[in-house]
């Protein structure tokens, strides 16, 4: 049986069916979810794709955490099932307080899309177990309201933790505290990743492969339980 | 204020109305009364008002645009052609590919953001009422000197407007072209393309047929934005004594129009729709008299049924509202539970307003009172037509006979001072403070984007097709010769599409002019389409729609003759497209085209403030062959970057620093070799073992072909000008964030 990767579509996501083609690419069977449904179809692993949710003329995220589907994601997720959230998904995944944190403006006040570096901090995440450690990688970040705040206290909690698990190499695009680009829950089944790696999985469309490592990683988990 | 009804309107012959102020002549007011055999009501002058605006009708250019069709090559790969929301082209394995520009100049000057904004979401309504998903955007901007003050009100807010609602709608933005001259000051451009794709069967038409069948309306509600937005904005000369027309400004939603997209893609593929129409300039007038002028019956409008934002609307004011992402799609009864049913699912508002009728007169209604009794033609295809007096102007003769000098480095650090002059010069500086604006991954399927020659789209992952699009224009060609200019921009458009290795395929445009009550600008706006439709006839490609935006002018200050003229290309493999920049040390460096000194027009004399004094004569036939050239040649080119703007410098610098490999080249006469931009060449790179390769071709298609250099280290050198790359990316990108922050 193949694995399924359910990949939710609020209304205003973007990169659902980019997501939908990293999961399959990696060697997944992509399920595509709605918002309105609290239905997780028996899927072994969710990701939340960009976009700009509901509009996102709120804070980002902040009505997408009411929909039905994240009842369902939230209930699994505390109970040790993955989710990757990339961008708005990350945004909803703070709103949902399966994360820490919030994503506030670009610091420049811009949006801003470009190919930028990481360097990966944590492998023990299901989601980047197949990273080397330290390793650094080239993936597009594309957003307006990307930069992470938090404060002191859960910053250094988040560090001590080693919950940081991706960080911004060579250039700041937008002032996140520490330079984080996304971070992991205690347990590392949940993920936050401001940056796309659905949009770096074949160099034809995107300036490497290195982001479809975070999709194998999570494949080669699951086959391994 | 009492309902003008239609009885109130034959019993009160004598009412004076308003119709002056809505932007009507006193002859098209005279026509509508006999037309309809009495005064119009209230709401129909409106309507009347704002379908018969230049920007609708088309009055001052349908004389000269039916060259287009008149002159047009018999083309097995158009599908739809002009005359629809926008054409269609066959791109093979059942694909059908619908592209189009349409300019947004005025709002985007008077209200930035939403101008640009609105912009964008009208071109892409376009796209998707033809029943296909849009996948790409592209901008062509034209803005006033950079370092004028207004400059950095109207840039930001556009460019922020372009990227706050393209990217919200999850569309890659795959190219454009930014250039300012001080002609555009007071009337910035704001064209907007749009890429969509659908099967074959998927094509749909704004017509509505079948008595009975129901009208209905769908998006956002409506509101008393946007009113007059065709009629009293874009088709006028801004005048600085008059009130501010920023109200006219509609105002955008993109999360609303997402999901609409969404819906209707939903929508067509249950097969639920006969006809369809967006709502964009005009608003519910145009939807209403378009679809059923283009259909077999009647139509009967209950006015009252619209959902309004604002219930203080009057029946007049919601007909020519143009509030954004709203649709308008003619249902057969029995599929309406299953229409509607979408709707409520993407939550898209959805409402019966009314039904095809067998007469062959639109009425519209309100409350149960006949506000309209029309014959729809007359309001949406059958507008005035003017033949304008068209003068040639004074300045193109004088121009011609005059003589231009513009300083010529010939010492190593003259040459070197020059290049990095050039390449820092706004118009030719790098764009990324724009383009990292916009959002090029989404979708997945951006093979090549800005600043590549042409934007490239994969189409099919199984088989690689793809498709390739590029706008260009060269308003300075165009000033000193229309007709040249035209063809100029058209055969620039090819090229690019060629270099980048696809086949052209077909033609769109946006023609920007002045005001068209100037003969001199007349002149200009004549030449051009005869330019083009010569050029497009020439060199064998359909034009597949366009645009037309006049009255882009302050007082007696006309921009320059802006023809933007975009080109569909479609290339078989995707992973087979060629790249701009150098890939790796050890290529010759190929110059592929005949080289004249020529710098007429080009950005060196603009730097000198001169324009020159005439144009380069298009020589089509060796750019037909030049593509040909391309598309053979492709398999030997490491990368391939055409010559236009900026001349060689500028696109041997741009070549060296995508990929920071530097280069060292060889020129004869070196200040005109570097900064003529004699048209039809292509820069290419191609390893020593494809020598033989690349001589047959230039036999074969009759080609000069001049080997410049070589790839390679960290400078590019000129003859003895050494210039590191470091220099030359500091030049190159320093410029914009210093003007904009």
């Amino acid at each position: 049986m193949s694995f399924r990767v359910g990949v939710v579509t609020f209304p205003g996501s973007l990169d659902d069916r980019d997501a939908a083609r990293a999961v399959e690419m990696a060697g997944g069977t992509a399920v595509p979810l709605f918002h309105a449904s609290d239905d997780l179809k028996e899927v072994q692993a969710v990701v939340l794709p960009g976009g700009f949710s509901y509009g996102d003329y709120l804070r980002c995220g902040a009505i997408a955490r009411f929909a039905p589907i994240m009842n369902s994601i939230v209930t699994a997720a505390n109970h040790g099932f993955p989710v990757l959230g990339i961008c708005n998904g990350f945004q909803v995944l703070c709103e949902s307080h399966l994360l820490p944190g919030a994503l506030t403006r670009n610091s420049n006040l811009h949006f801003l899309c470009r190919d930028q570096k990481l360097k990966i901090e944590n492998t023990n995440t299901i989601w980047t177990n197949g990273f080397k450690p330290g390793q650094e990688i080239l993936i597009p970040l594309k957003n307006g309201e990307g930069s992470f705040q938090c404060d002191d206290e859960t910053l250094n909690m988040l560090e001590s933790q080693g919950r940081v698990i991706a960080r911004y190499l060579d250039f700041d695009p937008n002032g996140s505290r520490n330079l984080i680009a996304g971070i992991s829950n205690e347990r590392g089944n949940v993920v936050g990743l401001m940056p796309h790696p659905e949009h770096a999985i074949e160099s034809l469309t995107g300036p490497s492969t290195d982001g479809l490592t975070f999709f194998t990683s999570v494949l080669h988990q699951l086959v391994g339980r | 204020m009492a309902l003008d009804t239609v009885t109130t309107a034959t019993q009160n012959p004598d009412t004076k109305q308003p119709f002056a102020e809505l932007g009507l002549k006193d002859d098209e007011y005279a026509r509508i009364k006999t037309i309809l055999g009495r005064r119009p009501t209230s709401s129909e002058l409106a309507m009347y008002s704002v379908m018969w605006s230049e920007h609708c009708s088309y009055k001052s250019s349908k004389v000269h645009l039916k060259q287009f069709g008149e002159k047009a090559v018999k083309s097995d790969a158009l599908l739809v052609g002009i005359g629809e929301n926008a054409g269609v082209v066959d791109i093979g394995q059942n694909y059908a590919i619908t592209f189009k520009i349409e300019s947004h100049n005025h709002p985007s000057f008077i209200e930035p953001y939403q101008g640009a904004a609105t912009g964008v979401g009208g071109i892409v309504r376009d796209i998707l009422t033809m029943g296909a998903r849009p996948i790409a955007v592209m901008d062509p901007l034209r803005f006033g000197l950079a370092d004028a003050p207004d400059t950095r009100r109207v840039l930001p807010g556009i460019v922020a407007g372009i990227g706050g609602y393209g990217n919200c709608l999850g569309l890659p933005n795959i190219g454009g072209e930014i250039v300012f001259d001080e002609t555009y000051a007071g009337n910035p451009l704001v064209n907007a393309l749009c890429v969509g794709v659908m099967k074959h069967e998927d094509i749909k038409l704004a017509t509505a047929h079948g008595t009975g069948n129901l009208v209905v309306l769908f998006g956002a509600k409506t509101g008393g934005d946007g009113i007059g937005g065709v009629s009293v904005l874009a088709s006028e000369t801004f005048n600085a004594a008059k009130p501010t027309k920023r109200p006219s400004v509609q105002v955008g939603d993109p999360f609303a129009e997402k999901v609409l997209i969404e819906c209707c893609l939903e929508i067509f593929k249950a097969d639920l729709v006969i006809g369809i129409q967006d709502l964009g300039g005009a608003g519910l007038s145009c939807a209403t008299s378009e679809l059923a002028s283009a259909g077999s019956g009647g139509m009967q409008i209950n006015l009252e049924k619209v959902p309004l934002r604002d219930p203080s609307l009057s029946p007049e004011e919601i007909l020519m509202s143009e509030s954004q992402e709203r649709m308008c799609a003619i249902v057969a009864p029995e599929k309406i539970k299953h229409f509607m049913a979408i709707c409520k699912k993407w939550d898209v508002t959805a409402t019966v307003i009314g039904e095809v009728t067998s007469g062959d007169r639109l009425h519209i209604t309100f409350n149960g009172e006949l506000i309209v009794d029309v014959p729809p033609r007359t309001v949406a295809h059958d507008g005035p037509v003017y033949n304008r007096p068209i003068k040639k102007p004074a300045y193109v003769d004088e121009l011609a006979k005059s003589i231009f000098e513009v300083p010529l480095p010939t010492a190593p650090d003259e040459v070197k001072a020059a290049v990095l002059k050039l390449i820092a010069s706004p118009n030719i500086a790098d764009k990324s403070w724009v383009t990292s604006q916009y959002d090029k991954y989404v979708q997945g399927n951006t093979v090549l984007a800005q600043p590549e020659d042409s934007g490239l789209i994969r189409i099919d992952e199984e088989t690689h097709l793809g498709v390739a699009v590029s706008t260009d224009a060269n308003a300075r060609w165009s000033y000193l010769d229309p007709y040249e200019g035209a063809k100029l921009a058209l055969a620039e458009s090819c090229r690019n599409i060629a270099t980048s290795g696809a086949k052209p395929l077909a033609v769109t445009n946006c023609l920007n002019f002045g005001s068209p009550e100037d003969p001199g600008v007349m002149w200009q706006f004549a030449e051009t389409v005869r330019g083009l439709a010569d050029a497009a006839l020439e060199l064998g490609l359909p034009i597949t729609g366009g645009n037309v935006s006049f009255y882009n002018q302050t007082g007696s200050v006309a921009i320059l003759p802006t023809p933007v003229i975009g080109v569909l290309g479609v290339i078989q493999d995707v992973r087979k497209r060629t790249p701009m920049g150098i890939p790796e040390a050890d290529l010759d460096l190929y110059v592929i085209g005949k080289y004249n000194s020529n710098l007429s027009g080009s950005e060196w004399a603009y730097l000198h403030g001169e324009i020159g004094n005439a144009a380069p004569v298009a020589d089509l036939d060796m750019e037909k062959r030049l593509v040909n050239f391309l598309l053979d040649g492709q398999p030997i080119f490491e990368s391939a970057h055409d010559v236009s703007n900026g001349g060689l410098a500028a696109t041997l610098v741009e070549a060296v620093l995508k990929n920071q490999v530097g280069a060292r080249v060889d020129l004869n006469d070196v200040a005109n070799a570097l900064f003529s931009e004699t048209p039809g060449r292509v820069l290419v790179a191609i390893k020593s073992s494809a020598t033989n390769e690349i001589v047959n071709l230039a036999g074969k298609y009759q080609i000069p072909i001049y080997k410049i250099g070589t790839t390679g280290g960290s400078d590019l050198e000129i003859n003895e000008a050494v210039i590191s790359i470091a220099e030359l990316s500091k030049a190159h990108t320093e410029t914009f964030p210093k003007l904009f922050g």
